[in-house]
């Protein structure tokens, strides 16, 4: 995909990410709904750019309030964040946990086609509303359904379970967790520098202990154990999408503003197995063509959130990218590359582990951070970025490796 | 009759009761898994819920559909493989809901007696009255055509005494679960010197099932549990009794509780735990007990005033604490009795005198939540009861007297024969009171 104008994000906004492990959160205690979440975000956002009059079109990505909140037509929502918002055109758009990033990439193209110079972002889910047992037949729905029959309790951990298998099988257990492991600590580690973490009031002193557990599959899944899993999640974040007009008219300093400089997205059969259970080959794609979009290679990227919604995919999307061959992510991972002072650091507020993933969110979240970083706004969180390696990279996966947004960031 | 053919039709008689709901929803869990085996498919499994009031049954069935919806949540992977074949429950929540209606179709809610004439197996829960008992037992045995075998629940009935006078011809086991039967691990079984051997075999297969913990008591009255926890009452008691010469009585219950919880590493106190089971159900075992030891008296004069003074602890329908000997808010303790100002003293109005009074909890204490998971517990404890020997306090006085009173009373029913082992005692104590410790041991000697 060849940009055909210049496009920036700014004015990033995350909500907390509430859920287990958060202090303020009770199970039975009343909590916000999808649309306090979304007010927040978007006033965030507003606020930053000088208020809704200066919004040209909204987005919203959300996966599936119909089934958790019994809600639909969400698009309905902007006008209740602010008055200003009243009539202007609004959409929702959905592709389980890679909805945030089709917003960012909804947006993109709104801009693109010069429809809009401002456009609101939005990502939201609210998952505590069941029990989690629940919650896996409605989060099955990222899948084919027809499969869900023979699917495990827990439907997607049972995917990325026989992902974790299969890896172990052809790589070794044991390096193969102890990277896993790794990977749980390096979250947690860096969830704690981030008060809107989900993990950031976490205080295990052993987090490579607790990683290392062994999995059983008579309580949970064969071959994930519990903290290779993202949380349940109620959350929201909200980016703007500009054009350079955009900038002008919100006042924002480039210095303030990330540039969008390449974008891939991938799609695979819903209906279709994995042809490697050890790879993430779409992923692979839409980072492939992100990076020719970009005119970058992985070498001259600063940080990447990826999508670790379990361990195993942080490891596998590692070696999607090719920082390390295939069977080599976990070592990788334990040999501290992708940790905060490592070559590259990943996930530095946490990602999906730590930071927490209300799923329709999750891309919106991971722009925001890269945004942070690269403005030099991520507080406590905040990595040193090289001048030779000015860029970011996100990649947000819906489903089993079949929905992609893979996007590169610049520096200004 | 094999195991699943006994299970074929089953009366539990006081269904609707503390023990008895928590039986019925074990049992018709337990009766459920038998109906899924292939070999069974054809059959037809009934399990009559036996009580006396219509109000409390629908109440009964209103737990159990509550009860089922947490157990189905907790076992889906097995339940997914039993629903396997059914093409139309896709979801978790589809399986859960039609396990739940699966076993509740088992069940039939009924108030007359004749329901169990045609079953093979009673559980009986009912009141602890044997009078009720006996006659429940001779009216279904007479009727009965199949030759029942009765499973009974008494916390203090001799089995040998309902054998002989419902005329069961060794068709009758205790089988003695603890208070919530679905949460508590431990079951004593008691045979009498006629129950068939049959019974047992029956009631092993069932425990083991439903994952629980074995433990045979001698046919004698109070069996291992209360033996213990009704002579450790009633040694608390004459503790408070001593302590009200220094102390007023809502003083005497804090410190002899506080004795009892904390420097002896228990789950709760002894007043607590009486407030607990309930001042009346107390009252009620100690007066059965009594009746068959000849060489001590189990009674205790102040249960009978409390009684008399309708301060009667036990609990409320939803499990709440009803309060006793203390009051509790919101499941924690805000004061204690007292019997002499017949009124409830804040405990924050005592606590910092009773405390300077049992002295600091001696070096190396560790409570009692904390000690139950410690893998290196006995290093912990007996460091800790060490320490207590050299530590002049009262409470530590008080409390390592009291611990070899426990230990006492554990030798004392293996003597008397109503354990068969010491290590049986322990496992009443560790499995049924969730002690840390078992009270024969060797911290104390
Ligand atoms: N509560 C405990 O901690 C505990 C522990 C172990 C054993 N037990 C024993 O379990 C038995 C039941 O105790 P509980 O605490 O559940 O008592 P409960 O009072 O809660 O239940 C007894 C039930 O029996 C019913 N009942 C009374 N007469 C009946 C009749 N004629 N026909 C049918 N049902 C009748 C009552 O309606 C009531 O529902 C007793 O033998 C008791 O000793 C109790």
């Amino acid at each position: 995909m060849k940009l055909r104008r210049k496009v920036y994000m700014v004015a990033g906004y995350n909500t907390i990410s509430m859920g287990s492990g958060r202090k303020e959160f009770h199970p039975k205690k009343p909590r916000p709904g999808l649309e306090e979440y979304m007010k927040e975000a978007g006033q965030g956002v507003l606020k930053q750019i000088g208020g809704a009059q200066n919004v040209d079109e909204c987005v919203v990505g959300n996966f599936i309030a119909a089934r958790y909140n019994k809600q639909g037509n969400m698009a309905g929502f902007f006008p209740f964040i602010d008055e200003g918002l009243k009539y202007k055109p609004a959409i929702r758009v959905e592709g389980a946990c890679g909805s945030g990033a089709l917003a960012l990439a909804a947006g993109i193209r709104s801009v693109l086609a010069e429809t809009a110079e401002v456009t609101l972002v939005i990502g939201v889910e609210v998952q505590n509303s069941v029990k989690a047992v629940y919650g896996a037949d409605i989060l099955a729905a990222a899948g084919w359904a027809k499969e869900r029959k023979e699917g495990h309790v827990h439907f997607f951990p049972g995917k990325f379970s026989d992902r974790a298998g299969a890896y172990y099988e052809k790589f070794g257990y044991d390096k193969t967790r102890h990277g896993m492991a790794t990977w749980f600590k390096n979250a947690v580690e860096n969830a704690r520098l981030c008060p809107t973490a989900q993990e950031y009031h976490n205080t295990t002193e052993d987090l490579m202990a607790v990683g290392m557990t062994k999995p059983n599959g008579r309580s949970f899944v064969d071959n994930l154990n519990v903290f290779d899993c993202s949380k349940v999640s109620d959350g929201a974040s909200g980016i703007a999408i500009m054009s350079e007009e955009g900038l002008k008219r919100c006042g924002i300093d480039l210095k303030d503003a990330v540039e969008v400089v390449g974008m891939g997205q991938a799609e695979n059969d819903l209906t279709a197995a994995p042809a490697d259970l050890t790879k993430l080959d779409t992923t692979a794609v839409a980072v492939k063509k992100a990076f020719e979009s970009a005119g970058v290679t992985k070498d001259d990227i600063a940080t990447v959130e990826c999508h670790d919604c379990f361990s195993i995919a942080g490891i596998m999307a590692i070696e999607a990218i090719g920082y390390a061959e295939h069977g080599k992510g976990a070592e990788f991972v334990s040999e501290g590359h992708s940790s905060r002072q490592g070559k590259v650091p990943f996930n530095t507020t946490g990602g999906l582990c730590g930071w927490g993933h209300p799923t329709g969110a999750t891309g919106v979240h991971q722009a925001v951070t890269i945004w942070e970083q690269l403005t030099g706004k991520a507080g406590d969180a905040q990595i040193n970025i090289p001048a030779d390696k000015p860029y970011g990279l996100t990649i947000n996966m819906g489903g089993d490796d079949k929905t992609l947004v893979s996007i590169v960031y610049k520096k200004n | 009759m094999n195991y699943d053919e006994k299970f074929e039709n089953v009366t539990v008689l006081g269904a609707a009761g503390k023990m008895g709901s928590g039986i019925l929803l074990l049992t018709s869990m337990e009766m459920f898994d038998i109906s899924v085996k292939p070999e069974n498919k054809d059959k037809q499994f009934t399990l009559y819920a036996l009580d006396i009031s219509q109000k409390a049954l629908s109440g009964l069935v209103k737990y159990v559909r509550g009860q089922l919806v947490k157990a189905a949540e907790k076992k889906l992977n097995v339940l997914r493989g039993v629903y396997a074949h059914r093409a139309d429950l896709i979801d978790n929540a589809d399986i859960i809901n039609e396990y739940v209606f699966d076993v509740m179709s088992l069940i039939r809610p009924v108030t007359t007696l004749e329901s169990a004439y045609e079953s093979h197996i009673v559980f009986e829960a009912a009141s602890e009255n044997p009078d009720l008992k006996v006659k429940m037992f001779s009216q279904i045995n007479q009727n009965s055509k199949v030759e029942p075998w009765f499973f009974t629940n008494t916390s203090s009935i001799p089995i040998g005494y309902l054998n002989k006078e419902a005329n069961l011809g060794g068709r009758v086991l205790g089988v003695h679960f603890y208070n919530p039967p679905v949460v508590q691990k431990l079951v004593e079984v008691i045979k009498s010197d006629e129950t068939k051997p049959e019974l047992g075999e029956l009631a092993t297969q069932f425990i083991k099932n439903l994952r629980k913990i074995e433990v045979p008591s001698y046919d004698f009255a109070g069996f291992i549990g209360n033996g213990h926890f009704m002579r450790d009452a009633l040694y608390g008691m004459s503790k408070l009794e001593q302590l009200k010469s220094e102390m007023s009585f809502a003083e005497a219950v804090y410190c002899v509780n506080k004795v009892s919880q904390d420097f002896m590493i228990r789950p709760m106190g002894i007043f607590q735990l009486i407030d607990y089971v309930g001042i009346d159900v107390c009252q009620f075992i100690m007066k059965v007990m009594d009746g068959y030891v000849n060489d001590e008296t189990i009674h205790s004069p102040l249960l009978d005033t409390m009684m008399e003074i309708n301060v009667k602890g036990g609990q409320n329908f939803d499990g709440s604490q009803k309060d006793g000997f203390i009051k509790y808010e919101k499941g924690r303790i805000a004061a204690y009795w007292d019997l002499d100002k017949k009124a409830y003293v804040p405990a924050d109005e005592i606590a910092a005198k009773c405390d300077a009074y049992l002295g600091e909890l001696p070096a190396g204490h560790t409570p009692w939540k904390a000690i139950v998971r410690n893998k290196a517990k006995n290093e912990v404890l007996s460091a800790y009861f060490n320490a207590m020997k050299e530590t002049d306090n009262n409470g530590s006085k008080l409390a390592l007297a009291y611990l070899k009173k426990s230990k006492d009373i554990g030798l004392k029913l293996v003597s008397d024969k109503v354990a068969y082992t010491p290590e049986d005692v322990n496992t009443v104590l560790l499995t049924g009171f969730f002690h840390a410790f078992g009270p024969i041991n060797d911290f104390i000697n």
